[in-house]
């Protein structure tokens, strides 16, 4: 064991860094790190900051490396999961949220263990610049207890994501590569090797170890206990875990992406460096502790590797003065480091005479998620929501959707609003096309069998956008753009016991406002699907651009309750208020901004 | 050893700076990420060390899109952070004005280097203000007053100086000419690292375009004026009241007005009758008018001093 024979990078010299590294984002590296370690299938759902790993994958030999997109987290971890069971490496990819989907078969696999290896990477969000909360995957690791890698850098990512396939043979235990937005999206240098074969390994016919039943569960779980403690002995002797030694006056123990942090900030100091957090290299972190005066944590997000040092009865100090909440930055660190007095306080900012503007995200010009957002505010409903670029509805102009959950929530937030028998208003659930296919099919035929009146309207763009437009089972394409099966959505809504299903085109206004009325007054579930393609993915789409005739707008700003970015105003006034204007080169001729005005300035772009 | 002279030395070498700092920033599909690739390969081909971190997850949506590349000052030195702490950038450099001015905090005050394009992208959430004479909530620094306020500033028309060259597109490689003219790498590698970037067919383009960049910034010039984003209107304005006569006799509840209010302040009362449910919303757009079938509105914009219309 321990292969961790990978050359650091600056073991290497410049002349090879010129030459042989090539420059790969923290995800592209643990893609290129799966692909060496000869993983045989991948899969995942998409979910920013992860989507690239399987992208990345998907450009390797489709001979060599089965990458695919799964329904979502769960079926990728299942299907991982067989393949491990098939004696070949498997990877299943996703962000922080995703793991709570794949929770079930991960808290049981750890259990069984492995045959091939099988790696989960899991990419945290320290400071939601893309999710619904920042929850620490650490935490689940030792809920799991299953082993977590933490790289610093692309080049760790790289390397800590094939050991962790060795790790995980070698063990027989699952194994989660944890990354991070920011890791996941720096680009670095990064010294690449060649693919290995792993050996052909036969299925492992043993029901005492692959089938949990209590009886086998009771005799695996001593063997998970057990497990740690080796886990444990195997990180204290490992070169992963990194004892810097500098100065002794005070020493930091730190993980992942906050050592890059320290390093920068206190680059003299006695570091120990983890490359796991979960199992703690307890007698390394002893050691180390022993051999300074104060010893301070430097973690992100939760006081993981603080608790447990604490716990071993370690006077240790983190979150005192490091945030708990959001990501760091030198800047953080240094604050910290000041607040406990280990550095002169940073220098008053200098005083900058500006005022910066806001620019919240927005939908795109010829959204055809807009449409359906003007029915439902104009239908007065209430409306829940759900994760996509649809979830931008929520704000002003459009504010047409009251809550917000997590992927799937939508149609069962709504059938219990409906049975609290509270509402007075219509009850629509929003949910589009690819999460409709992750988690919204149970809750439909949970509404169904309820037998509750609510609405559910499928935002049927065709693709999985807010990642940057992936496919699924409903575009009729795969991961490498080949012709697969086409899921029908209205099929699956009649064949699930729904009996009032229409389809409407997404930038007919008048249709979307009279099949959400009439939706609205149907007894029992209802669905509507809006089907007009995304913008942006798979092709942008462009038709013939409009343009607002100025001395036929009276200012009423209609339009711009559309929140179109494609429509601002133009010098001109109108009785006290801006006319507007539309960029052309942003309009894509949706024409709602057409439909929706009252004097009918908006016209086609004359060739 | 003390913790003092830790700390002073922990000080001095973070600002002995062993790192360069560019922060490269503009909106969704302006070419943010294309320019840092550039040069961060450029980078690593001088044999530097090089981190080039983004955030682009709302890129598409017309959010703020942003990139961090930090690389060595000399070969062998270490880049540690993949984030440019605040106050740190040496250069910064932004395809679109207001969002040049947002990350001025990240530029260093005494030695940074400026270069925004004067280029404006309003974002629809600037013209979210139906009061009488409302202004945008754009940027209203100017491009002298900024570049009086940083040590080294340019602020440039790239999109008008690509489109004399004949390819607006080349707006990104005239400011990236622009960039190499206060990095120390040398010009031929600068175009051989491009022309792995720019699409197959635009080299010729793409390279006048460097050129013209980085020439501009030895030429004289004078900071190009700006489109007021302003009507040219005096700021104090009349106070103007709106009042709404609603003919309640005219009115059969179809709730079209009420539907379509933007403010949300109309509703039908226990008669079915349409009523202005929140006078201090109602912005006098006169909506409701122009679409209730039966006239049963009438919208009154009341000022004793009410200026003409444009």
């Amino acid at each position: 064991m321990n292969k961790m024979e990978a050359v650091r990078p600056d073991d290497r010299s410049e002349d090879q860094a010129r030459t042989q590294a090539h420059p790969l984002t923290g995800n592209e590296a643990i893609a290129r790190g799966a692909w060496e370690a000869g993983v045989k299938v991948a899969s995942a759902y998409p979910g920013t900051p992860s989507t690239e790993i399987l992208e990345s994958l998907a450009t390797y030999d489709a001979d060599e490396v089965n990458a695919e997109w799964s329904t979502n987290e769960k079926v990728a971890v299942d299907v991982a999961i067989g393949a491990s069971f098939q004696g070949v490496r498997a990877l299943a990819a996703m962000k922080h949220v995703g793991l709570n989907v794949a929770a079930d078969p991960v808290m049981s696999q750890t259990y069984v263990g492995v045959n091939g290896g099988l790696v989960l990477a899991v990419c945290d969000d320290p400071g939601i610049h893309s999710s619904q909360n920042e929850q620490d995957t650490r935490l689940f690791c030792r809920l799991a207890n299953i082993p977590v890698l933490e790289p610093s850098d692309a080049q760790e990512a790289l390397d800590f994501t094939r050991l962790a396939f060795d790790i995980s043979e070698e063990f027989d235990t699952p194994v989660i590569l944890r990354a991070t937005t920011r890791l996941s999206h720096t680009r670095s240098p990064v010294f690449t090797g060649p693919r290995i074969t792993p050996e052909d390994k036969p299925f492992i016919d043993d029901p005492n170890k692959n089938v949990v039943l209590p009886a086998v569960a009771r005799v695996r779980h001593p063997f998970v206990v057990e497990r740690e403690a080796r886990l444990q002995r195997y990180f204290e002797a490992s070169p992963l875990t990194r004892w810097e030694k500098g100065d002794t006056t005070y020493g930091i123990i730190t993980n992942g992406t906050s050592y890059p942090y320290v390093k920068e900030v206190v680059p003299g100091v006695s570091v120990l460096k983890l490359a796991s957090s979960y199992p703690l290299a307890r007698e390394t972190v002893q050691a180390f502790c022993d051999s300074v005066e104060k010893v301070l944590v430097v973690e992100e997000l939760e006081p993981f590797i603080e608790t447990e040092v604490k716990a071993m009865g370690i006077k240790a100090e983190g979150k005192v003065f490091f945030p708990r909440c959001g990501e760091f930055s030198p800047e953080v660190i240094r604050a910290g480091l000041a607040k406990a007095g280990l550095m002169a306080a940073a220098e008053e900012s200098h005083e900058w005479n500006i005022k910066p503007i806001l620019r919240p995200p927005v939908l795109c010009a010829g959204c055809p998620h807009t449409g359906g957002y003007m029915a439902l505010r104009a239908l007065d409903a209430r409306v829940t929501g759900d994760i996509g670029c649809y979830t931008l509805a929520a704000v002003e102009p459009l504010r047409a959707i009251d809550t917000n959950v997590c992927m799937g929530a939508s149609i069962g937030n709504a059938v219990g609003m409906a049975k609290a028998g509270t509402e007075t208003k219509p009850i629509v659930a929003t949910i589009g096309d690819s999460t409709f296919l992750h988690s919204g099919i149970p809750p439909l035929i949970d509404a169904v069998y309820s037998d509750v009146d609510i609405t559910v309207l499928i935002l049927d763009n065709k693709i999985t956008a807010m990642t940057g437009g992936q496919h699924h089972p409903g575009t009729g394409k795969n991961l490498r753009g080949q012709d697969a099966h086409q899921v029908d959505f209205e099929d699956i809504c009649r064949s699930v016991g729904v009996t009032w299903v229409r389809v409407v085109d997404s930038y007919d206004l008048g249709a979307l406002y009279r099949t959400m009325r009439e939706a609205a007054a149907n007894k029992g579930v209802s669905v509507v699907i809006s089907n007009r393609p995304c913008v942006l993915d798979p092709v942008k789409i462009k038709g013939p651009a409009l343009r607002v005739a100025a001395k036929d707008c009276v200012a009423c700003q209609a339009c711009m309750n559309l929140g179109c970015p494609a429509i601002t105003w133009s010098d001109e006034m109108y009785d006290g208020h801006h006319k507007v204007k539309i960029d052309e080169v942003a309009c894509m001729g949706c024409t709602l901004c057409a439909q929706v005005c009252p004097s009918d300035c908006v016209q086609p772009v004359s060739p | 050893m003390s913790i003092e002279t830790i700390a002073a030395e922990a000080d001095a070498v973070t600002a002995d700076a062993l790192t360069r700092n560019v922060l490269i920033v503009g909106v969704g599909g302006q070419g943010v990420i294309m320019i840092s690739k550039v040069l961060a390969l450029l980078c690593q081909t001088q044999g530097l060390q090089v981190k080039q971190s983004e955030v682009h997850g709302m890129a598409k949506r017309g959010g703020v899109v942003f990139s961090h590349v930090r690389f060595g000052a000399k070969a062998g030195d270490p880049v540690w952070s993949p984030t440019i702490p605040m106050g740190e950038a040496d250069v910064l450099i932004a395809m679109e004005w207001a969002e040049g001015v947002r990350w001025l905090p990240f530029l260093r005050a005494d030695t940074g280097v400026f270069i925004a394009d004067t280029q404006q992208v309003i974002p629809p959430f600037a013209c979210r203000n139906r009061d009488f004479f409302a202004e945008p909530a754009y940027a209203t620094e100017t491009p002298s007053e900024i570049v009086g306020q940083v040590s080294d500033g340019f602020a440039l028309d790239a999109g008008r100086m690509a489109e004399e060259l004949g390819n607006a597109r080349a707006a990104n490689t005239i400011l990236l000419g622009t960039l190499s003219a206060s990095l120390d790498f040398p010009l031929d590698d600068w175009l051989s690292v491009l022309n792995q970037f720019v699409p197959k067919g635009t080299e010729e383009i793409n390279r006048r375009a460097f050129l013209l960049g980085r020439d501009w910034v030895e030429t004289p010039r004078e900071n190009p004026a700006m489109p007021a984003p302003t009507p040219a209107l005096p700021i104090a304005r009349p106070g103007i009241d709106v009042r709404l006569e609603i003919t309640r006799s005219w009115c059969k509840s179809c709730d079209i007005c009420v539907k379509l209010c933007p403010e949300r302040c109309l509703d039908l009362d226990d008669q079915q009758i349409v009523r202005l449910k929140d006078p201090d919303a109602c912005t006098g757009c006169r909506i409701c008018e122009w679409l209730c079938p039966d006239f049963a509105i009438a919208v009154h914009h009341e000022t004793p001093e009410r200026p003409h219309s444009a």
